[in-house]
């Protein structure tokens, strides 16, 4: 049977972070109310296309999920094993902000079937959690890490962000420090940089010279310690910036990396379906009206080729060579890297072939390497993967 | 056409300053004399290219051809001969002017007399034309034309108490200016029985008729039917078809006759065989002599033109053939750049025709072009006693093997106002003036005259003269020949490599800081690779400067969130995209603006 990943987006938060750009917004409880119910319903009436899916992974993103009152994330939780087949032992991620999750709803999370948390630190330095605009405090993550194991996570994930403003190489060292004496060491950890991306009050900031971000040689710096430090942890890097105990890489990132499939639900939510990429509209109101006027009675039903689904945007059919091309550049991001085998599988023809002669330039630039049956980026070829994975668009 | 007598006829043209009105005086007059409706004018019916209408230019000149009936209850045949207003194009003006009796000149209420008024009308003079003045913009509130008046008859030295004022704008006091072109502009002389000898004053190509040739008939008729030929070029041709101008139309008539303006064509492929400035004749009863002025342009002005896609040379090439039929003046040849690949070196006559000609190809023709920094011609004198002309940078022999090099100088004239003089004297000195005069021609203004190399001119001067003066500066020149100089080829290297299409000749005094500034505008330009790159400028074989761009530690794509892949492929388009842009040198990635970048040397300063 062919598997499925589920997205499920949760665009609210309690307040925007000064670097934040994704799809989140703070709102008022009627309102999420008014979401949730039409997110109930596109997930009840998209279960039709999905029927010949096992669900093993699901993640619910945001946004901030644990700040809206946990009754709805559970009810979404319940709709899923209702109207989907979901493995028994599929990988159920949340994401989790310190201060906007208690005792009670993570147990009621856990409780749900959700069995992997993810926990947006960031930083444990206050001066640095407040210069970013984030709500919560060291001490609040405390209170939340150890509510998360007491209410029976055994698989958790924190976030972690270098080349902050102002921030040294020593700092960052010693933020690390901090989640690896956690009390029980955690099982994954991402950590990444700091992007300034336009549209946000960073960028303004950073435009106007305010922002004081440290050099790229400290950036790269941080990088490569990370790496190092993890590693005499016991964590290994598995992607440009994902870290996990062995056994516990996030399934549901690597089906992206992977090209598998998987149907995204909310707000802005991105899918890969049937060959076909589409994205949910950003359109608050539009999203919610359109699944709050659909009927129960009517058997109503969405199509993946955007007939009678106007809330679906951005469709693009993925044809052999964008498949191969999104196959490589994505799976590039692993340190495992691409199998020679399994490209070969898929689009039944020979890597070399296709990608001859980008392999062998980066081969010989020292970017990419041969290990056994998987090509995979060198040390030197991660920190410059933009670069070599913009090779590999034919 | 043949029913109007000589004495009926007036063939004439404005003369003006750039912005004085020109093309819309020319347009209510059209207007008035009721060739056209108000509705089918467009709003500058003279300017028919795209190009002219936006930079308000006009570039190539034009006739047409007018009835009006005067007060005297008579009809008036009038041909209007629109002359192109830059001094890129003088040669075209004063073929224009010659095939005229007479001209009006328009000066600006405003602004009164300027640079190029007194070069247009000095010229018009020399063409021995009657020359009566027009004071045009008088709705502005800050019009003074009693003194404009005054300062045509100081300046300048002809009668202007009685001149026309005039709103071309509104059109008020047209019917003035239609009455003047009557009572001061003489009618044509000549003799139609004698042998034909007309003027060749302009020329289009017409891929149905082939050039369109238009001609000042002085003496005898051009028909159907007649052979004639060119007495310059020696070609000659069946004449197929002569008329007289509409408004941005021809219209066919049986014969031009001695006084008339008009156009024929003779199916004639090449428009070199009818240059501007040649004489038409009949071959069974040709004239005596021709008339005097012929002279075939020489540019002055070359660059290096690349598409920036080199599998389009074809349509570049084919591009430029086809502006060559219509612009008799643009040369080209091929020529290989190590870093562009296949293009063409070609000629202009100033820098305006090179970006009317590069626009013209990027907009009609859809390329996408690299053009090389603009050069003027030298000459180089060899040590085994030869001379050549150095059009490409790239070919200058080994300086073991030059005597001495000359250089293009040109006698300039700045018109300012008095507040400016220092800085403008201060601009002219920093390009290597040689200060010749100042004249007061009022109080508060003054012409500066200069001897100003023309490389020194081609790129930025215009600009810099108007941003030192703000705006009140105008700038006029002629060439005056070549002079020696103490010139040398700067030459860039990136990555070690030496990249031709970079190369320029620059003054040695220059040299230095060009080069100092050229490497740090690349450095600027050059986007960072995986190692690290040198660029060097270097005279002969000495580097005078050096800047580095640092090698690239990183270049990650953001976290994947939420799957979404399509951002990400973005991304990663664009990056590729860019990269298909750039040129390589060696194992270095140059976007194409890196090309053009000595142009911009002066900005930010």
């Amino acid at each position: 049977m062919k598997t499925l990943g589920v997205y499920i987006h949760i665009p609210f938060c309690k307040s925007k972070c000064l670097y934040c750009d994704f799809l989140s917004f703070p709102e008022g409880r009627e309102r999420q109310a008014l979401y949730f119910d039409a997110l109930k319903k596109e997930i009840e009436v998209c279960s039709k296309e999905c029927k010949e899916y096992l669900v093993d992974t699901v993640f619910v993103g945001g946004g901030t999920p644990t700040s809206v009152d946990s009754d709805h994330i559970v009810h979404i939780m319940e709709l899923i094993k209702t109207h989907y087949k979901l493995a028994e032992d599929a990988e159920i991620t949340i994401e989790c902000n310190p201060g906007t999750a208690d005792f009670s709803s993570l147990k009621a999370y856990r409780e749900a079937g959700i069995n992997r948390i993810s926990i947006g630190l960031q930083s444990p330095d206050d001066v640095e959690l407040k210069m970013l605009g984030r709500i919560h405090n060291r001490q609040q993550f405390e209170e939340c890490y150890n509510n998360a194991r007491r209410a029976g996570f055994t698989n958790v994930n924190v976030d972690l962000m270098g080349a902050l403003p102002g921030q040294t190489l020593e700092m960052y060292e010693n933020n690390l420090d901090y989640i690896l004496k956690l009390d029980t060491p955690l099982e994954h950890i991402s950590a990444y940089s700091l992007i300034i991306e336009e549209g946000t009050p960073f960028y303004d900031m950073n435009e106007k010279g305010q922002l004081h971000l440290p050099d790229e040689d400290t950036e790269r710096n941080m990088y490569h310690r990370t790496k190092e430090i993890l590693a005499g942890n016991g964590y290994k890097r598995y992607e440009i910036s994902n870290y996990a105990k062995e056994g516990y890489e996030c399934l549901h990132n690597i089906r992206y990396w992977k090209c598998r499939e998987y149907i995204g639900f909310g707000l802005g939510a991105a899918s890969f379906l049937k060959c076909r990429r589409f994205r949910n509209t950003s359109d608050f109101s539009k999203y919610t009206s359109y699944f709050l006027s659909l009927s129960s009675e009517r058997n109503s039903e969405m199509k993946a080729d955007g007939t009678g689904a106007f809330v679906r945007e951005d469709f693009e059919e993925l044809d052999r060579k964008a498949l191969m091309e999104e196959f490589m550049f994505m799976g590039l991001r692993m340190v495992s890297g691409v199998s020679v085998r399994e490209f070969e599988e898929r689009f039944k023809t020979d890597i070399f072939d296709v990608y001859g002669n980008v392999i062998s330039k980066l081969v010989e630039e020292e970017l990419l390497e041969r290990h056994g049956e998987f090509l995979r980026l060198t040390d030197r070829g991660l920190d410059v993967s933009n670069y070599c994975m913009a090779e590999f668009l034919l | 056409m043949a029913e109007f007598d000589q004495s009926k006829i007036r063939n004439f043209c404005i003369v003006a300053h750039i912005d004085h009105g020109k093309s819309t005086l020319a347009d209510r007059m059209i207007e008035t004399t009721g060739v056209l409706t108000s509705r089918e004018m467009q709003n500058q019916v003279l300017d028919n290219m795209d190009i002219e209408r936006e930079r308000g230019i006009t570039i190539k000149s034009q006739a047409v051809r007018m009835v009006y009936k005067a007060k005297d209850g008579e009809e008036y045949v009038f041909n209007m001969i629109d002359t192109p207003g830059h001094v890129d194009f003088g040669y075209e003006v004063s073929r224009s002017l010659a095939a005229c009796d007479g001209a009006i000149l328009v000066v600006d209420a405003t602004q009164g007399v300027e640079a190029q008024t007194l070069a247009n009308v000095y010229l018009a003079l020399d063409h021995d034309l009657d020359v009566f003045p027009v004071i045009n913009k008088i709705d502005l509130p800050s019009a003074r034309p009693d003194e404009v008046k005054e300062e045509i008859e100081d300046v300048i030295g002809i009668e202007a108490h009685d001149a026309p004022l005039v709103s071309a704008k509104l059109g008020t006091g047209i019917e003035d200016v239609l009455e003047s072109v009557v009572h001061k502009i003489p009618a044509p002389t000549g003799d139609s029985s004698a042998p034909l000898k007309a003027l060749i004053f302009d020329s289009v190509y017409d891929s149905y008729r082939g050039v369109i040739v238009f001609v000042r008939v002085r003496d005898g008729v051009i028909k159907k039917g007649m052979t004639a030929k060119c007495m310059a070029s020696g070609a000659s041709w069946e004449v197929v078809e002569v008329g007289y101008f509409g408004p941005g139309q021809f219209i066919p008539c049986d014969e031009l006759s001695a006084g008339t303006v008009g156009y024929f064509t003779a199916s004639i492929k090449n428009i070199q065989d009818a240059r501007v400035g040649d004489t038409v004749t009949s071959v069974s009863d040709p004239c005596d002599e021709a008339l005097p002025g012929y002279k075939k342009v020489m540019p002055m002005v070359y660059c290096g033109i690349y598409p920036a896609d080199t599998a389009r040379y074809p349509e570049l090439r084919d591009a430029l053939e086809k502006l060559q039929l219509n612009d008799a003046s643009l040369f080209y040849e091929p020529e290989t750049s190590q870093a562009l690949g296949f293009g063409f070196r070609a000629g202009f006559l100033g820098l305006l025709h090179l970006e009317v000609i590069q626009e013209r190809l990027e907009r009609e023709y859809n390329l996408d072009l690299v053009t090389t920094a603009p050069g003027v011609v030298y000459k180089v004198h060899k040590t085994d006693g030869t001379v050549f002309e150095l059009t490409n940078p790239a070919n200058l022999p080994d300086p073991a093997e030059i005597e001495y090099m000359e250089e293009p100088i040109v006698n300039g004239e700045i018109m300012v106002t008095t507040d400016y003089v220092g800085s403008i004297m201060q601009l002219c000195q920093e390009r290597r003036g040689k200060y010749i005069s100042t004249e007061y021609i009022e109080a508060t203004r003054a012409v500066l005259k200069y001897e100003l190399p023309l490389n020194e001119i081609i790129y930025d001067f215009f600009d810099a003269l108007k941003s030192r003066s703000r705006g009140y500066a105008s700038f006029d020149y002629e060439i005056k020949g070549y002079e020696q100089s103490e010139l040398v080829k700067l030459d860039i290297l990136i990555n070690h490599d030496q990249v031709d299409a970079l190369s320029f000749i620059v003054h040695k005094d220059g040299a230095y800081e060009r080069g100092r500034k050229m490497c740090e505008k690349l450095k600027g330009e050059i986007p960072r690779h995986l190692f690290e790159i040198p660029i060097q400028a270097a005279i002969g074989g000495k580097i005078i400067a050096r800047e580095t761009v640092k090698a690239m530690r990183k270049d990650v794509l953001a976290k994947c969130y939420g799957g979404d892949i399509s951002r990400k492929r973005k991304l990663l388009e664009k990056q590729k995209e860019g990269k298909k842009k750039m040129r390589q040198i060696g194992n270095v990635e140059i976007p194409q603006q890196a090309f053009l970048s000595v142009l911009k040397l002066d900005e930010g300063n």
